[in-house]
């Protein structure tokens, strides 16, 4: 259900970037959305195209890319992309320990946007 | 038909509400009031916790509670009864509390002189997690019913929490709930995390969880970031 406050964030930013490149229409915008978050596409489409209806982002395509979960070893330090179903079971690709820390996997960014 | 052009954005979605709850930390440091931002599923413990809590510290600290609910009020009439300060936010279907819902009850808190605010956030393991509410220590409950297997599914949530109570562990002989894997899975999500088992009902492990809680008090209230 916070899709809703999370869209009228988003929408703010692209109106506010759209103004600063005088944009007449908003074409795409990109998100970058951590793994460890859990915002479904689905309603954050929904939502857009009802918040936007009446704006210069009406009828832009949201592309979401999920950033992968990153651990790192706390043995031998070394960074690799982790499943969230290894959370409490990580194991190092490169050492094989069994311990390690999840250091991303929280963005929340409009990356970027293509106007016309 | 005009040319289309890629603009470089890279701004945070939840900066807006980042901003506040920035300014709620400020505000509450010129009165040296810590908030404390109380998170879990329907019906794990937060009420009885926060009762339990109010017993145990009430005479040593001045505590005042915002509770917030989708629609009603019963849990800030039970925290009233004790005579501690209490707010009740309505969300009106919302699902979480943000910055700004927090400056309400904060507002109606203002002139009690207190030492801690307790937020009671809404009922929900997705939502307020995404949601900086200005607290300066977020809390979590997970009670022994729920089961082990939560941090997989609620990963942000124990990811950003400074204390797990693990509550109703009156409970535990007969659950298969393993706190051992629990500590294991949530220790990978968050290695700072300070983990108590507690039972609301008999009073184990409240002890431990008060003396957390007076000392990071203590040490609030000595740091000189004001």
């Amino acid at each position: 259900m916070h899709e809703l406050p999370i869209t009228e964030s988003i929408l703010n930013i692209v109106l506010k970037h759209a103004q600063l490149h005088n944009a007449s229409r908003v074409v795409t915008v990109h998100l970058q959305v951590g793994a460890l978050t859990d915002l479904k596409d689905e309603w954050l489409n929904r939502y857009f195209d009802y918040l936007s209806k009446d704006t210069k982002a009406k009828g832009a395509k949201l592309k979401i890319e999920r950033m992968p979960l990153i651990a790192q070893c706390d043995s031998c330090q070394n960074s690799y992309e982790a499943d969230l179903k290894q959370i409490g079971n990580l194991i190092c690709p490169l050492c094989g320990a069994d311990r390690g820390t999840a250091l991303s996997g929280k963005d929340y960014f409009v990356k970027s946007m293509e106007v016309e | 038909m005009d040319t289309i052009k890629l603009i470089e954005v890279k701004e945070d979605i939840l900066s807006d509400n980042n901003q506040v709850a920035q300014a709620v930390r400020q505000r509450l440091r010129k009165t040296d009031t810590m908030l404390l931002n109380l998170m879990s599923s329907p019906g794990s413990g937060k009420t009885s916790l926060i009762l339990r809590t109010i017993e145990e510290l009430k005479n040593a600290i001045k505590i005042g509670v915002i509770e917030a609910d989708i629609d009603s009020i019963v849990d800030a009439e039970k925290v009233a009864a004790r005579g501690i300060p209490a707010v009740q936010l309505r969300t009106g279907g919302f699902c979480h509390l943000d910055a700004q819902m927090v400056t309400q009850g904060l507002d109606a808190l203002f002139s009690k002189n207190l030492d801690l605010i307790i937020i009671e956030n809404v009922g929900n393991l997705v939502c307020p997690a995404e949601f900086d509410t200005g607290a300066h220590k977020n809390v979590m409950i997970l009670s022994v019913p729920e089961g082990d297997d939560k941090p997989l599914k609620y990963p942000l949530m124990f990811s950003i929490c400074d204390v797990l109570l693990v509550n109703k562990m009156d409970y535990l002989a007969l659950s298969d709930f393993d706190l051992a894997v629990l500590r294991k899975r949530v220790v990978s999500l968050n290695p700072d995390i300070a983990i108590f088992a507690v039972s609301c009902k008999t009073g184990e492990g409240m002890d431990a969880w008060g003396d957390w809680l007076k000392k990071v008090l203590a040490d609030f209230k000595q740091s000189d970031n004001k």
